[in-house]
């Protein structure tokens, strides 16, 4: 794992750590059956992730943002289109993918150390797995409560544990679906700020779907703006816009606040800024 | 970047320390079973009374002290521990025979919808049938010996594992089985990883039925077609009117059931503490 960073890594591990991929989504779409007509909930949706980059999906609730995430995934399939990893077609749950949901999502009966564990690629030997959760929960923070029950540690902490086993499957892609959108607003912070340390040590392509404009101006290097035009209409990409300036970004960057203007914007939002009455 | 330490009351609790405030029973185990045996006690003591006073003849209803001696005597002529002993033998196969299919057949039916749609129904008729309603025929398919009445006991266990694992697999948190299926569990792997603890108490409430219906067909099964066991002792003794061997063999029916009962408790109480 290339938290060596922190620790030095297991000399004889190969180092299979770097791995970030591309992930393309060409003409995505999606339609649900609705009694007897069909609700299309996405439409040519059509944007490239590139290999390393954060990539922030931004929309309104119910948009489609997850099932886009999810068709990456391959826990969906899209009804049109298809969803590119590294140039070869998403089919079926994919190696190369690791998710982070909005809840936690951790087995109960299992230790945070063992669930860690749940995310480790198959046929891993033992000793190495063992070094990759110690790595991991160390750059979580989660050392000290790694032999607790996820009911005994809080919510932040839970949210941690989930992506320390999303990491452990040393994905080239990493999903992270609203993860921080349970989180009280200052866990969320901590948590924003403990993605660019993961993303420091792991480089990998990151898709966040977030409905919070601030996280992804603070995340992401480039934020997509899922929206509709009509209340019936499916959504599609409204805008994409790159971020600038390196991370972790000022919190109170002029450049960032005009941005979220805009993006607040492209949502419908009235951001009440003398510029926009 | 560190979370405040959750409430220590629930972390200790977590740990399987002791919670603070608990019933007073509860608290003394020995105070708990002496409480336990206070009700038996008094029924010995009325059966007692009712028998030496002359409310009933001894052929209706032999002393307590007559049923030991009864007890005493077959103890020494070797009897007593053969009856017990293939009782217990063919409740024990045929539970866990039984068990273990009940298991198998409800994890296939909870989890496949082919499966529940294709076999379910006719599952559910078997289950409709009374369990006496099968000895005739397994005796005229499988004979006298041990298999029919080891068959009997096994389709006794079958059903209430069957029927409470293939519910409560339908009803696992969705979540969780997702969040598994994405880090690449499917099949096997993700039933005994993710499903089956995810319904373990509902496994062992199913497991206690099934014990419980294993003793009743076994009784169901030596009734009717036994030369030994407790059952046949019932049916032997009331041919030659021996009250007290009868009474006998069904206290010692209530023990065996309630011991078993309380092993498989034990078993309850790690497992829960291992899975919830």
């Amino acid at each position: 794992m290339s938290t060596s960073q922190l620790s030095p890594a297991p000399p004889t591990a190969p180092d299979t750590s770097k791995r970030a991929f591309a992930v393309a989504f060409e003409h995505v779409g999606k339609a649900f059956p609705a009694g007897r007509e069909t609700h299309h909930v996405l439409q040519d949706v059509d944007v490239t992730a590139r290999p390393g980059e954060v990539l922030a999906i931004l929309g309104p609730s119910g948009c489609g943002k997850s099932t886009l995430l999810r068709a990456a995934a391959g826990l969906d399939t899209a009804s049109a289109g298809r969803v590119l990893i590294d140039g070869t077609p998403v089919a079926g749950i994919d190696p190369r993918c690791a998710v982070a949901f909005q809840e936690p999502r951790l087995l109960p009966w299992r230790s945070v150390r063992e669930n860690v564990r749940l995310g480790l690629p198959r046929g891993l030997p033992r000793p190495e797995g063992d070094a990759a959760i110690d790595d991991l929960l160390r750059l979580v923070g989660l050392t000290a409560h790694a032999d607790h029950r996820p009911r005994a540690i809080s919510g932040g902490m839970a949210q941690r544990a989930s992506l320390a086993r999303a990491l452990a499957r040393n994905p080239g892609v990493l999903l992270l679906d609203e993860p921080f959108g349970a989180l009280d607003a200052l866990t969320r912070l901590q948590m924003q700020d403990l993605l660019l340390t993961i993303h420091a040590a792991q480089p990998t392509t990151v898709l966040l779907v977030t409905h919070d404009v601030d996280e992804a101006l603070q995340l992401a290097d480039r934020i997509v703006v899922l929206g509709r035009t009509g209340p019936t209409a499916p959504a599609s990409i409204s805008t994409v816009l790159a971020v600038p300036g390196e991370r972790p970004r000022d919190r109170a960057s002029e450049v960032l606040a005009e941005l979220r203007v805009q993006l607040l914007g492209h949502l419908g939002v009235d951001a009440h800024h003398p510029a926009t009455r | 970047m560190r979370q405040p330490l959750p409430p220590a009351e629930e972390a200790e609790r977590a740990d399987g320390a002791p919670a603070p405030a608990v019933a007073a029973p509860r608290r003394r185990p020995l105070l708990r079973a002496v409480l336990g045996l206070l009700l038996p006690a008094a029924l010995l003591v009325l059966w007692h009374v009712l028998s030496t006073a002359g409310v009933f003849s001894a052929v209706q209803l032999p002393a307590p002290l007559a049923v030991l001696e009864a007890g005493i005597g077959l103890l020494a002529g070797g009897d007593l521990w053969t009856h017990v002993g293939i009782s217990t033998q063919r409740v024990l196969i045929g539970f866990v025979v039984g068990a273990g299919l009940g298991l198998v057949a409800g994890s296939f039916i909870g989890l496949s919808r082919w499966g529940s749609t294709l076999v379910g129904p006719t599952i559910g008729a078997f289950r409709a049938v009374p369990s006496l309603a099968w000895v005739p025929l397994l005796l005229l398919w499988i004979g006298l010996g041990e298999d029919s009445k080891v068959t009997l006991v096994a389709i006794g266990a079958f059903f209430p594992v069957y029927t409470t694992v293939s519910a409560a697999l339908q009803h696992v948190d969705r979540n969780l089985i997702e969040a598994a299926r994405a880090f690449g569990l499917h099949g096997l792997r993700l039933l005994t990883t993710v499903q089956l603890p995810a319904v373990m108490p509902s496994v062992i409430s199913g497991l206690r039925l099934a014990l419980a219906q294993a003793w009743l067909f076994l009784v169901a099964a030596e009734l009717l077609g036994a030369s030994m066991g407790l059952g046949w002792l019932l049916t032997d003794s009331q041919n030659n009117g021996r009250t007290d061997r009868l009474l006998l063999a069904i206290v010692l029916l209530a023990v065996l059931g309630k011991i078993s009962d309380a092993l498989l408790g034990v078993f309850e109480k790690w497992a829960v503490k291992k899975w919830a």
